[in-house]
């Protein structure tokens, strides 16, 4: 490894970022792994740290409750379901997206990255918004259903499992495009000309080579849906029904609502736990060429 | 060939429309005079004055636009140092701890991000009475951190593609450690630190969940705000802002295009 | 004194050594070329001169001084990169100027000698240019002058006429050597090309797995190389294995003879014998070796041909275009030499 900084200074150029995320990233996800294990009381902040209650020691009573509660379970069960179908409807959409935008003439190409890459800056919130105003019962889409007469009571489209999804996609569709992206533009194109040499027609080449190809990237694309998506708590409550009791909208709840810090923390920790699998493997994608 | 290049420019147009339709309209029924935000009552702007008259929306605005530029800063410094770091320096002790942290705020989900740094904040304040009181500055720190996380990655990945070579043909020309990477490195690796902070602002500006955790009652940031108005249903104040975002975002967009047809 | 001396200088990379205890001398104004194989060391020894490495043992000194623990920024000597190394964001004046800046030299001063550094390498009038915009040529051209302008009495070049086209190389190798003797300083210059290494270089330097295998003027290296590797990287003479039979004879058995060499010194371990230093020749002589020839390659001013002795060796031969048309495929023919054409090789 070629060191250009002898001595002393080559020590201290680590040092102070590594400073600082020590103790804004490594020492808040101990205090998390703390907090889960003390005990909730009256009182502000309403908690105590283990080794504050005499006699009591370690409480593993929130994580107990966090693992074997069914309500808890179901809210884990909710969060991977509903991540999981919304990388899977990512992918659907963002794949031809993909091939699109790398079939399409490279003058034309900076522009449509953008228009893919735009809505990150678009503001999520007003993005949210706009779901909220096409779907809810006085909305565009039931106005003009209704003026069209198709129907004669507004539909209940706005607070629903078909809700959450769009805004879901919506929101994740950006983070699919561009792994799959990447990975197509930098297969090479000539492999394709090969197998159509080779005498295969369209969809052969598509399913033996362009869609093995892209499998890399189809997995990486899936993972950065995933993950985000699996903790996600704006979403559900902005258009999912009430029902939906993702692990995050849960998490809050506990923490801000019912004021039981130790639950929340416990729920933190195991949704790392839970994420700690995907996130593994995004990261051995992406270390691989 | 042909029929599936069809095919794959009709997936890329509908992606586009399904992005694109929900935010044109809200924008375009910004200009509605009607009270109800998707009705058309006539071309307006009055939705826009109600927006600047709307003091609880401004000082939220005014407080994230603080917050925002803030971090924005203190993490492309950061994220610069951290991509410098794991880019350039050779092995060190504890390089493979300083990597996973660099990298965490990336993977872990807002939630468990937000409610760490506040039960750390909250920890902190008991022992060493400082920070006195949440708000502007602890989402300031959150975001710093969250933002430095993205920005390191970026500068990360631009000097892995600049040759070493460059700053050993500074030294070699008579440039101590410093001055090499002031008159070389930094001025290579500024697009990316740029294209950093751009990002570490606009995350900072868009954050209601970390923020909410980090944030205490005096604090209320833009996005907290509409995130409580938007539960109560949309109202046209929100269409908008939505354009007023909408619109300094295409002018990012104008700008990187331009800067990118330059250096063509 | 040497310019620069290199004693024993030893640099190693985890269990390889990338450089051997290796000793070298270089006058001042002299052209050295450091000619190895990859892996030989050759890079590693012009960055440990440069000071991007440091040498684990072993002395590095420049006009006597000590350079041990001289950062790279304060040695007397300049560096032209492999891949030039032209800082993108600077124009080419603004390459040139670099190292004058930082040496604090005046704006006139400054640019005065950058007008002259560009005149020297024939790109007057490229100030302005981005180096992105230059040709693989002029690149170096600047990268050349960019090293120059701070005229430093020793200038280090790795594998500079590398990345060129063969046309612009030989063209490029010739200024290289005038632009040496104008500006008088010593050059090394690191190379893999044996052509390149002997047509520049007042003396070459043989690498080998870190270690100074041999030291000497072109043409002493190229006609009395010194052992196995030296005689097949340098024109790849046939190496001929045998054992001296104590009579002044040298058994060769995959050749099927006994060679006599003028010189046989003790140690003697194989005989190098040039592909051009060979007779085809129709009837036999005193030092004559029976063969069939097995391929025939046509290279323009001669043909190489593969031929295999009686004894089994495959012996490379030069047959020149004016000695009429090469024998064809499967013809037997005999082969001659003069015993001082034989050089003794002693690893």
């Amino acid at each position: 490894m070629r060191r250009l900084l002898p001595g002393w200074p080559s020590r201290l150029v680590p040092a102070l970022p590594g400073l600082w995320l020590l103790l804004f990233v490594a020492a808040p996800l101990l205090v998390v792994a703390v907090l889960a294990l003390s005990w909730a009381a009256e009182g502000v902040p309403p908690f105590a740290l283990p080794w504050a209650v005499p006699g009591q020691g370690l409480n593993t009573e929130a994580l107990a409750l966090a693992l074997w509660d069914g309500y808890y379970r179901a809210a884990f069960l909710d969060a991977l379901l509903v991540a999981g179908g919304t990388a899977g409807l990512c992918l659907l959409l963002a794949f031809p997206m993909a091939l699109g935008l790398v079939r399409a003439p490279a003058r034309s190409r900076p522009l449509l990255l953008g228009l893919v890459l735009l809505p990150f800056w678009t503001g999520f919130l007003p993005r949210l918004g706009a779901w909220v105003g096409l779907l809810r019962d006085e909305g565009w889409i039931n106005s003009l259903l209704q003026s069209l007469g198709l129907i004669e009571a507004p539909l209940p489209l706005l607070y629903s499992w078909p809700a959450l999804f769009l805004g879901m996609v919506h929101a994740y569709l950006p983070f699919a495009v561009l792994p799959l992206y990447t990975a197509l533009s930098r297969r090479d194109p000539a492999l394709e000309e090969a197998a159509a040499d080779l005498g295969a027609g369209p969809w052969p080449v598509f399913l033996t080579v362009t869609l093995p190809l892209a499998l890399p990237g189809l997995a990486a694309a899936f993972l950065l849906v995933f993950i985000p998506a699996a903790g996600e708590y704006v979403i559900p409550e902005l258009l999912g029904p009430p029902e939906a009791q993702m692990v995050g909208r849960v998490l809050f709840q506990e923490f801000f609502q019912n004021r039981d810090w130790p639950v929340a923390a416990a729920l933190a920790v195991l949704l790392l736990l839970v994420l700690l699998v995907p996130i593994r493997l995004f990261q051995r994608l992406e270390a691989e060429p | 060939m042909r029929r599936r290049g069809l095919l794959a420019r009709a997936g890329l147009l509908a992606g586009l429309a399904f992005l694109w339709l929900p935010v044109l309209l809200l924008a375009a029924y910004a200009f509605s005079a009607d009270r109800i935000p998707f009705q058309w009552g006539g071309f307006s702007l009055r939705w826009f004055a109600a927006l600047g008259a709307d003091d609880r929306l401004v000082e939220a605005a005014l407080l994230s636009l603080r917050v925002a530029l803030g971090a924005a800063s203190l993490a492309v410094l950061l994220g610069g140092a951290i991509g410098w770091v794991l880019a350039r320096q050779g092995p060190f002790r504890g390089r493979a701890l300083f990597g996973a942290l660099s990298g965490a705020p990336l993977v872990l989900p807002d939630v468990v991000m937000g409610l760490a740094l506040l039960l750390f904040f909250v920890l902190l304040q008991r022992l060493t009475g400082w920070p006195a009181e949440r708000g502007a500055l602890t989402i300031l720190l959150a975001h710093a951190t969250i933002g430095a996380a993205y920005v390191a990655v970026l500068a990360q990945a631009r000097l892995a593609v600049l040759a070493p070579e460059l700053e050993e043909a500074a030294r070699d020309l008579g440039a101590p450690p410093l001055t090499a990477f002031l008159t070389v490195t930094l001025p290579l690796m500024a697009p990316s630190l740029v294209a950093g902070w751009l990002l570490a602002f606009t995350l900072s500006l868009d954050d209601v969940v970390v923020a909410s955790f980090v944030s205490g009652p005096a604090g209320t940031t833009l996005p907290m705000q509409v995130f409580s108005m938007l539960r109560l249903g949309l109202t046209p104040e929100i269409n908008a802002l939505a354009v007023v975002i909408l619109g300094m975002a295409l002018a990012v967009l104008g700008v990187g295009l331009a800067v990118w047809k330059m250096r063509k | 004194m040497p310019l620069l001396s290199l004693r024993g200088l030893t640099r190693r990379f985890g269990s390889t050594l990338a450089l051997d205890g290796l000793d070298l001398d270089v006058a001042a104004g002299e052209f050295l070329t450091l000619l190895g194989g990859s892996g030989s060391g050759k890079s590693t020894l012009l960055r440990v001169i440069a000071g991007f490495e440091a040498a684990d043992s072993g002395a590095l000194l420049f006009e006597g001084r000590d350079l041990a623990g001289v950062p790279p920024h304060l040695r007397p000597l300049n560096m032209m990169f492999q891949s030039y190394a032209l800082f993108p964001h600077l124009s080419v004046a603004g390459n040139v100027a670099y190292g004058l800046k930082r040496d604090g030299v005046p704006r006139a001063e400054r640019d005065r000698r950058v007008a002259e550094a560009l005149a020297m390498v024939g790109l007057s009038g490229f100030e302005g240019r981005a180096p992105q915009r230059l040709s693989g040529g002029q690149k170096q051209r600047v990268a050349l002058a960019r090293a120059l302008v701070k005229r430093p009495r020793l200038l280090l070049l790795d594998e500079p006429l590398g990345a060129l086209d063969a046309n612009l190389r030989e063209r490029t190798g010739f200024e290289l050597r005038a632009l040496q003797r104008e500006t008088g300083a010593a050059f090394i210059m690191v190379t893999h090309d044996q052509n390149e290494a002997l047509a520049l270089a007042d003396r070459v330097a043989v690498l080998e797995q870190g270690r100074l295998v041999q030291l000497g003027p072109p043409r002493e290296v190229y006609d009395r190389p010194a052992t196995r590797f030296v005689a097949a990287f340098l024109g790849a003479a046939n190496v001929l294995e045998g054992e001296a039979d104590g009579q002044g004879g040298f058994a060769c058995p995959a050749l099927g003879a006994t060679l006599r060499p003028t010189q046989l010194p003790p140690g003697t371990a194989a005989l190098a014998l040039r592909p051009e230093r060979i007779f085809v020749r129709a009837a036999g002589g005193p030092e004559t070796v029976g063969g069939v020839v097995e391929d025939i390659a046509f290279r323009g001013d001669d043909s190489l041909l593969l031929v295999r002795a009686a004894g089994g060796a495959l012996l490379r031969v030069s047959h020149a275009e004016e000695d009429g048309p090469p024998p064809p495929r499967g013809a037997a023919l005999r082969l001659g030499w003069e015993a001082a054409s034989l050089v003794p090789l002693s690893r």
